[in-house]
């Protein structure tokens, strides 16, 4: 993986939540990086995992696929994956693929604290 | 849509690799919104071609880093509709159009999206053998009627709304 295919992601955990905070356009390129990331989270098995997508400007179908990879994840241990704070063009993707029902999505990570 | 006789107006040439697809996107954006479309509208034009060159690199050359994409423009007038007409090919394994299909929303999975989203998103959307191998893909996307555009959203000092974009989805 070179620099191009890597996404910074800041963590941190708010009253056992785990939350994530991917920085940049998340594609084909740079999900698998994504994927490996939140892969190694959900391996301590985190009873609620909030993704902050504030600073994800773009986001396509790989995108995506590595979120419902996730969701179904959690759901196999018991977790709950929360999306929150989706941009318009991140928004218009869920709702072209009408996953914005599938998902559980909130505007702010404090709201996806209290979900 | 009338039938593209000329040259492209703007043509990319770039290898199957992923990190070279944010080029491709913005080149695509940047150009339907010179046209009129508004920020939503190009970046559903955008993703539409950010998922074609997914698949061509993924299932087409099978992640090979070598292989090669050609994805050109046309900005075009239909019955007076601002238009912008991409082509996209590659010399990648040929497969039958018939088989390639949106899948069942229903089954909620990772993968397959890719042709969905470029059904939904553009119109007169059309996949071809090329002859002498590789794979065409021909879609277009007419500027909605009524739907502010790019233009009208500089003047009005505003960005469009969702609603739009989602009527235009329907």
């Amino acid at each position: 993986m070179n620099d191009a295919d890597y996404i910074e992601i800041k963590t941190r955990i708010v009253d056992g939540t785990t939350i994530l905070s991917p920085m940049g356009e998340i594609d084909l390129s740079r999900a698998p990086s994504l994927r490996t990331h939140i892969s190694a989270v959900q391996a301590k098995r985190p009873r609620r995992l909030i993704i902050d997508l504030t600073a994800v400007p773009y986001m396509d179908s790989s995108g995506v696929a590595t979120l419902i990879e996730a969701m179904q994840t959690a759901r196999r241990s018991g977790g709950k994956l929360v999306l929150c704070a989706l941009q318009e063009k991140v928004r218009s993707i869920f709702e072209i693929a009408r996953l914005e029902t599938v998902f559980t999505i909130v505007n702010t990570t404090d709201e996806g604290l209290t979900v | 849509m009338a039938e593209v006789i000329d040259q492209p107006h703007v043509r990319l040439e770039m290898l199957s690799q992923a990190r070279f697809l944010a080029a491709a996107r913005a080149m695509i954006s940047n150009l339907a919104q010179r046209l009129g479309f508004n920020e939503i509208h190009s970046g559903q034009i955008s993703l539409a071609v950010d998922e074609a060159l997914c698949n061509i690199i993924n299932h087409g050359y099978e992640k090979r880093p070598d292989g090669r994409i050609w994805v050109s423009v046309w900005a075009l007038e239909d019955h007076k509709q601002p238009t912008i007409k991409i082509i996209i090919e590659d010399r990648a394994k040929q497969v039958d159009p018939q088989v390639i299909r949106s899948r069942d929303l229903e089954d909620v999975r990772p993968g397959g999206l890719g042709v969905y989203i470029i059904r939904e998103v553009m119109e007169d959307v059309r996949y071809e053998k090329r002859e002498g191998g590789g794979m065409r893909l021909s879609m277009c996307k007419r500027l909605p009627s009524g739907a502010q555009t790019t233009q009208e959203n500089q003047r009005a000092g505003s960005t469009p709304s969702r609603s739009a974009a989602e009527e235009d989805n329907q």
